[in-house]
């Protein structure tokens, strides 16, 4: 049997998109992290201009996935991919493939607000400068911070650093520097895990302003999160039959028929709550 | 000790602090204020000790010791500037060959150029650097330094002579070969320190750094050298502050010349140096002179220090908004 129809029966049910309406397609066959195998056979196609949400259990893999999706995972010595990941018709993981590269065209939102030590203005033009913008910077950044609604509460003060606003700021912030490049797809590990509920409704309405323009892939540990965002939802479990505790694709499908009409039995145990 | 209006209350094992705890508490809290208080006293006393000694050389040359050039001890003229000059120009030019050095070290060990335990090894090696006696380095500046930079000295000499960091030729110690030995010798509080610097950037950062699509040298460039700013200017400062005190290799390296120059190949003179190489001899009035000379090595250090603090209060201010 070989990788792909392996991954193929071991999702109840496989999630397959139009090709043009795909703008990534994962094909993970194994993910190590030195013998660790932490993921494996996952087939996870990221849609155009819709929120891809990824959920399951701790250790399920999904942050793993997401972060192979730029190549993120590169920073870690020991982690090591097999399988593909497709982006516009590219394997990025192709040996001539510099991860510098993807990461320019696929943005990321992490867990922590991650704001570097400079002014709010300068955080959200980094990415502008990096990629040598020649064009009306303050409208950039403008547009940029206005988009992660935060615009009016720091538009008085953007010569501050970015680490003196409060976490749920620091996090639109670090999301106003992530669209500020206009990049095409934009990754969010687990984006709301450290705010409040008042700034994770912000963010959450953020997202679905932003899928007019990027593709989204979004890693939830919030399973009413995934309901109120996501178009088309990935559930991943955690195997520990042969000792170890290696995740993998369980079901992907459309939102409301994951939580609303599950087909694989696991699917219909973790979104009744069953376990989490 | 404390009264316990709890006492009637009925517990298994939970009970109150013992008297010798309290007491143990009661001795903690007065050796660590004895400590602070004996600190306190010593600096004070230090400073009253040189002050009272330097007294009599103060109402004498008045602020004018600060700013004449000749230390002769015959026609009883005495001034430093000279030395201050050579204190502060060896001082800046280690601080500019030892801060660009020991920073690029510190890159080199944390930023993921080499496998954790081989930078381990690397900067236990650059530690011991600061474990080697002074007078060590004086005399590997004199038999291997000077010797070896004499022929590259004197080249340049010969042929841009006209730039005034080149004006004399190397005829032995002088201040290229001090700077030289001074930037080996704060090296490594300068790399150590930047190290724990850049470690302290959290992980989250670098990756925020590299998740924006940079290189390697624009993550190091643009994200982790501002993050870690505040650590790098104290590892400086804190180098700058050793170059400026340091005075056996000096005294031996340096010349001993009364003379103002820019040349990079002349003789000159520290005031620690000064101090070193005149008290063994010093008449009465000289060691007066020596001591307001101390004190005036005293007050340039204090104001580098402030300077510094200043600069990392600024810079923390800058980047972390605190």
């Amino acid at each position: 049997m070989n990788a792909t129809s392996e991954a193929l029966s071991s999702q109840a049910a496989a999630w397959s998109v139009d090709p043009k309406d795909r703008v990534m397609d994962c094909r993970l066959q194994k993910i190590f992290y030195g013998d660790f195998l932490a993921v494996r056979n996952s087939i996870v196609p990221i849609e155009k201009n819709k929120i891809t949400g990824f959920i399951g259990p701790s250790g399920c893999g999904k942050s793993t996935v997401l972060r192979s999706l730029n190549r993120m995972n590169d920073l870690i010595p020991i982690f090591r991919f097999e399988g593909s990941v497709t982006y516009h018709g590219q394997d990025i993981y192709d040996k001539s493939i510099d991860p510098v590269l993807v990461r320019r065209y696929i943005g990321m939102v992490f867990q922590q607000p991650n704001p570097f030590s400079m002014s709010i203005y300068d955080n959200v033009a980094f990415g502008l400068r990096l990629n040598r913008f020649k064009g009306d910077m303050d409208e950039r950044v403008e547009k940029a911070l206005r988009s992660a609604a935060l615009w009016t509460e720091v538009k008085d003060k953007l010569k501050n650093s970015g680490l003196s606003l409060s976490g749920g700021q620091q996090q639109r912030l670090c999301i106003a520097r992530a669209v500020a490049t206009e990049p095409d797809v934009l990754l969010m590990d687990e984006p709301c895990s450290a705010l409040d509920p008042i700034a994770t409704r912000q963010v959450e309405e953020l997202m679905l302003e932003l899928k007019e323009n990027y593709s989204v892939a979004l890693v939830t540990h919030n399973m009413q999160q995934a309901t109120r965002v996501a178009d088309t939802t990935a559930f991943f479990s955690v195997d520990i039959s042969q000792g170890g505790r290696t995740g993998y694709l369980v079901e992907m499908g459309e939102t409301r028929q994951v939580f609303e009409d599950p087909q694989a039995q696991l699917t219909k145990e973790y979104v009744s709550g069953e376990f989490s | 000790m404390a009264s316990n209006p709890f006492a009637h209350v009925v517990t298994k094992v939970s009970g109150p602090p013992s008297a010798v705890d309290y007491g143990a508490d009661k001795l903690l809290r007065g050796v660590v204020w004895g400590a602070a208080a004996v600190i306190l006293l010593l600096v004070a006393y230090i400073v009253f000790e040189l002050g009272r000694q330097a007294f009599p050389a103060m109402l004498e040359f008045g602020p004018e010791f600060i700013y004449s050039t000749t230390w002769d001890v015959q026609a009883k003229q005495f001034g430093i500037l000279p030395e201050i000059w050579g204190t502060l120009y060896s001082s800046l030019l280690a601080l500019l060959l030892g801060g660009i050095l020991g920073v690029a070290i510190a890159i080199f060990l944390t930023q993921d150029f080499l496998d954790h335990r081989v930078s381990n090894v690397f900067r236990t090696i650059v530690e011991m650097l600061a474990a080697i006696p002074s007078v060590v380095y004086g005399l590997w500046g004199i038999y291997v330094l000077i010797p070896l930079i004499r022929p590259g000295a004197n080249w340049l000499h010969d042929t841009l002579g006209w730039f005034p960091f080149f004006g004399t030729s190397l005829s032995g110690p002088g201040m290229a070969p001090a700077a030289l030995v001074l930037a080996v010798m704060i090296l490594p509080t300068v790399a150590a320190i930047s190290v724990d610097a850049f470690k302290r950037v959290p992980y989250k950062v670098k990756e925020a750094a590299y998740g924006m699509g940079t290189t390697r040298w624009e993550a190091i460039l643009k994200v982790m050298l501002p993050s870690a700013s505040s650590g790098i200017l104290a590892a400086l400062v804190l180098g700058f502050g050793r170059a400026l005190g340091e005075t056996m290799a000096l005294a031996m390296l340096i010349g001993n010349s009364n003379q103002i120059s820019l040349s990079l190949f002349a003789p000159a003179n520290t005031l620690a140096s000064l101090l070193a190489s005149s008290f063994p001899e010093a008449g009465p009035i000289e060691v007066q002179a020596l001591m307001y000379a101390a004190i005036a090595l005293l007050a340039i250090t204090l104001l580098v220090n402030i300077f510094g603090l200043w600069i990392m209060k600024a810079a923390t201010r800058k980047f972390e908004g605190k």
